[in-house]
């Protein structure tokens, strides 16, 4: 069983450690990988999510694999918590230092090191950017299909350690689907290979328990994705409709209907308004909802299901419909969904996202709760959806610069998170448990989960020094934020004391 | 927009019977007496035969929910494939990785815990890429949820992905959510004559043509290709990729449940798994290509370490899929992992199933 269980928040690295491990890392790596300075470790202070901030004692940038091994066996020795980085965009605290640990900064393991065009496969290091993948298979016409949004700068280490997704997931899956073979070390130093290019391994499928363990199990050192052929024709449709309800009937209908079209975006009125007003693309403003539908394939195949789209939708009540009539006009389209984040983040000086999926038939349920919350919290929300599969990310509009603003927006995003849970859905269906959602775990499984997660961290990770406190929260933090899952109306832990 | 109503559909009867298994596997904890797992029996010939004392779990059947326009299905351990497919198709939906039941007695546990998925797995994905989340029972006769019904959900481990393939090892699946995909409106089969070589390569570079290719073999010096989706897209397909046209779908399903001809052996029988294009191994017996030529039946009277040896030294593993338990016993049946790996499995199983009481040998004599 795991000693992290019931920890407590750990005080922060005594000076002489820092500099006794200092002195170890110097000896690993030059002087210019080893951040020790305040100004040189501000940039590290947080990930995407920079309402979390926390100064880490020190930061390490190695480049060889040789490199990773030795400093994890170091921290194994020393008994030092690890926090692996890529880019830093993740959103929901994974990255966020320790006060008493490391940070492991990848971003120098950012080379291509093969691209196999025959076998279509891409080996790349963890910190390779998202989007330089599919620039460079470009030349083989082949991309590597996930596509989170902020994938100009993510790496695909974050990607594989969050199980990123994207808009095109709902036709061709998550980072999961997509990766092959992971190489990483585990914290005591051993460099393992999980999966392989061959269609499975014997044994257990730990490829697929190290997507979205949110740096807690090893440290990715290298990764083989697969490529896809670009398809021949895509196209795009925009739908726009009077209200939700509908718009989320077309949805059903559609995919009901055999099709399984590569993207499926909604917005409401509330984003749409934004949206239009940054990217100038052409949305209905005084549209209720309105949704992009992309399909792909070969021009026949994209032929046959536009018009099966086509007719569904004038089915459902639609007011406007428009089929992108080329290339400029289907990026444009895009653009506007694209910018969602920054057209919102103009209306306000701070917006904070949520990441819950729910299953389809409950979203008008769910998006009339969180109006009804939003005029009670007084906080605006404009949400953008991917449709297709369900996951929502309302994004709260608040002034953190408002004494009590961002508090009141974390309990609205806590109670959006758990009516998402009621309704048989997810706290989080891309962005990741990290810090931010650690409470809300407490809402969606019970303590005989959370133990067997714990479990399962100390098979690859015995001493929890792989970004501990982060995505699985202790039970004593769950009995104090006193929302923990009940199971068959037993009260969870009576073992243990109530503040 | 409702749940289905399924009371009018062919399906197993609902029967929830997570007590009653739960107390099963508190009463084996407290004896310490191990369990062999048991749905449909219909692969109880993979892997090293048990000599622990069987729990059926056959009886644990039912659909628990089916929503066919959010793609999700929940079915308990014990419903059978065919009583789920059967649903499925009245919906114009199936299970993508086409699982092959082997018996129409095989369940849905016993499905996921072995984690076979058919002739579509290269171009629609593996029986791991479809599961979504599931209910077990750990070593503690604890009841336990993961993951949910959702598509996209990266709350906590995906202890599911953990547990597909797992061979019952680390708990009892009590139910499975899974991720459902249309029926194709048509399908048609391409058979061109062909070498094993030219085969190996053709199959690979056909994936990369972004034709709707669901399916492609190499048996007995011929090429088959099967194509799915609507009429204009699979016969404009048809025409750029060329072979004798066949609207029979029946070569598929023989080769996913193994009724070929070429099935019709007492020999050792083995499953190779190899990287794309893989060239023909330096291996005796007789060899049938699917998955573009990754995954190999071989019936082979070689040496095993001669047939490990080949495999492994191309990047991929044999398993001894069909075989007396003697050669079972001496050469064992799935590929030995690496020592770090082997390790992780063992610890792993220590965290899920500490007493190990679920289907002890069943994968590796190590655990």
């Amino acid at each position: 069983m795991s000693n992290a269980l019931f920890s407590e928040a750990p005080p922060p690295m005594p000076d002489a450690t820092r500099d006794a491990l200092a002195d170890a890392f110097l000896k690993i790596l030059p002087a210019e990988s080893v951040l020790r300075n305040d100004e040189e470790l501000l940039p590290y202070e947080s990930d995407g999510l920079a309402v979390y901030q926390q100064k880490p004692p020190l930061v390490v940038l190695p480049d060889t694999v040789e490199q990773v091994q030795s400093i994890l066996r170091t921290c194994s020795e020393h008994n030092v918590p690890v926090v692996a980085r890529g880019a830093g965009t993740g959103l929901s605290g994974g990255a966020l230092p320790l006060a008493d640990g490391i940070v492991l900064g990848m971003a120098k393991f950012n080379s291509i090191v093969n691209i196999d065009e025959k076998a279509r496969t891409a080996i790349v290091q963890p910190g390779v950017r998202n989007l330089a993948i599919s620039e460079a298979a470009s030349d083989y016409n082949l991309y590597y299909a996930p596509d989170p949004s902020s994938q100009i700068a993510c790496t695909i280490g974050g990607n594989v350690a969050e199980n990123s997704g994207g808009v095109h997931c709902l036709k061709y899956g998550l980072t999961v689907h997509n990766v092959l073979q992971v190489k990483a070390v585990t914290m005591d130093g051993d460099l393992v290979t999980f999966g392989s290019t061959a269609p499975d391994v014997a044994g257990f499928d730990l490829l697929g328990v190290l997507h979205g363990s949110e740096g807690m199990l090893a440290v990715t050192v290298e990764i083989t994705v697969k490529l896809l052929p670009k398809p021949a024709t895509t196209r795009l449709l925009m739908a726009a409709f009077d209200s939700v309800d509908n718009a989320g009937d077309a949805v059903a209908a559609i995919i009901g209907s055999g099709v399984i079209p590569a993207g499926l975006e909604m917005m409401d009125n509330p984003a749409i308004i934004a949206a239009e007003a940054f990217a100038k693309c052409g949305y209905p403003t005084d549209a209720q909802a309105l949704f992009l539908c992309e399909l792909d394939g070969t021009t026949e195949e994209v032929t046959d299901q536009m018009e099966k789209v086509e007719k569904i939708i004038r089915q459902n009540n639609v007011t406007t419909l428009h089929i992108a009539a080329d290339e400029t006009e289907r990026m444009l389209l895009w653009k506007g969904r694209k910018s969602a984040f920054p057209a919102v983040g103009r209306l306000s000086p701070d917006y904070y996202c949520i990441d819950g999926t729910i299953p389809r038939r409950h979203l008008s349920t769910v998006l009339q709760k969180m109006n009804e919350w939003s005029e009670d919290y007084k906080l605006r929300i404009a949400n953008v959806f991917h449709a297709g599969d369900g996951n929502l990310h309302p994004l709260i509009l608040f002034d953190a610069n408002i004494e009590g603003e961002l508090e009141r927006t974390e309990e609205l995003g806590g109670k959006i998170l758990e009516l998402c849970v009621e309704v048989g859905g997810t706290i989080t269906g891309e962005h990741g448990v990290g810090m931010e959602k650690i409470n809300q775990m407490c809402v969606q499984f019970g303590s005989n989960e959370i133990t067997q997660f714990h479990a399962l961290k100390n098979a690859f990770d015995p001493q929890a020094l792989l970004n501990p406190g982060k995505a699985i929260p202790t039970l004593n933090r769950c009995a104090e934020f006193g929302a923990l899952h009940v199971h068959h109306g037993q009260l969870p832990h009576p073992e243990l004391e109530r503040f | 927009m409702s749940t289905t109503d399924l009371s009018s559909s062919n399906t197993s009867a609902d029967n929830d019977l997570t007590d009653t298994l739960q107390q099963r596997v508190t009463e084996a904890v407290e004896k310490k007496q191990p369990l062999n797992l048991r749905g449909g029996a219909s692969k109880e010939f993979i892997g090293f035969a048990s000599t622990a004392t069987t729990l059926d779990v056959s009886g644990h059947t039912g659909i628990v929910s089916y929503e066919p326009t959010e793609l999700v299905i929940t079915a308990r351990g014990g419903t059978t494939l065919e009583s789920l497919n059967a649903t499925l198709t009245q919906h114009g939906q199936m299970l993508p990785f086409e699982p092959p039941a082997f018996s129409p007695a095989a369940t849905l546990g016993g499905t996921i815990a072995c984690a076979l998925s058919g002739p579509a797995r290269p171009y629609r994905g593996a029986t791991r890429d479809y599961v979504l989340g599931c209910r077990v029972i750990n070593g503690h006769a604890h009841a336990l949820r993961f993951g949910g019904e959702v598509m996209k959900n990266v709350a906590g481990y995906d202890v599911t992905r953990l547990m597909t393939g797992a061979m019952g090892t680390l708990g009892l699946l009590l139910d499975t959510s899974l991720k459902v995909l249309p029926l194709p409106e048509q399908e048609l089969t391409l058979i061109t004559e062909s070498t094993a070589a030219q085969a190996i390569e053709d199959m690979q570079s056909m994936a990369g043509l972004s034709q709707p290719v669901t399916a492609s073999a190499f048996i007995d010096g011929r090429k088959y290709i099967r194509l799915s989706g609507a009429n204009n897209a699979i016969t404009a397909a048809a025409k750029t990729i060329g072979g004798e046209i066949s609207s029979s779908q029946q070569v598929w399903s023989d080769l996913r449940e193994h009724k070929l001809e070429f099935f019709n052996s007492d020999l050792p029988l083995w499953r190779i798994s190899v990287p794309p294009l893989t060239p023909e191994l330096p291996l005796s017996g007789k060899c049938l290509y699917d998955w573009a030529g990754m995954q190999r039946w071989l019936f082979s009277t070689d040496d095993p370490t001669v047939i490990r040896s080949a495999v492994e030294s191309n990047g991929g593993h044999a398993t001894l899929y069909r075989a007396s338990a003697t050669l079972k016993n001496n050469a064992g049946v799935f590929q030995q992992p690496e020592a770090s790996i082997m390790q992780l499995h063992k610890r792993i199983k220590d965290e899920f199933d500490p007493h190990g009481i679920f289907n002890p040998g069943r994968m590796y004599t190590e655990f």
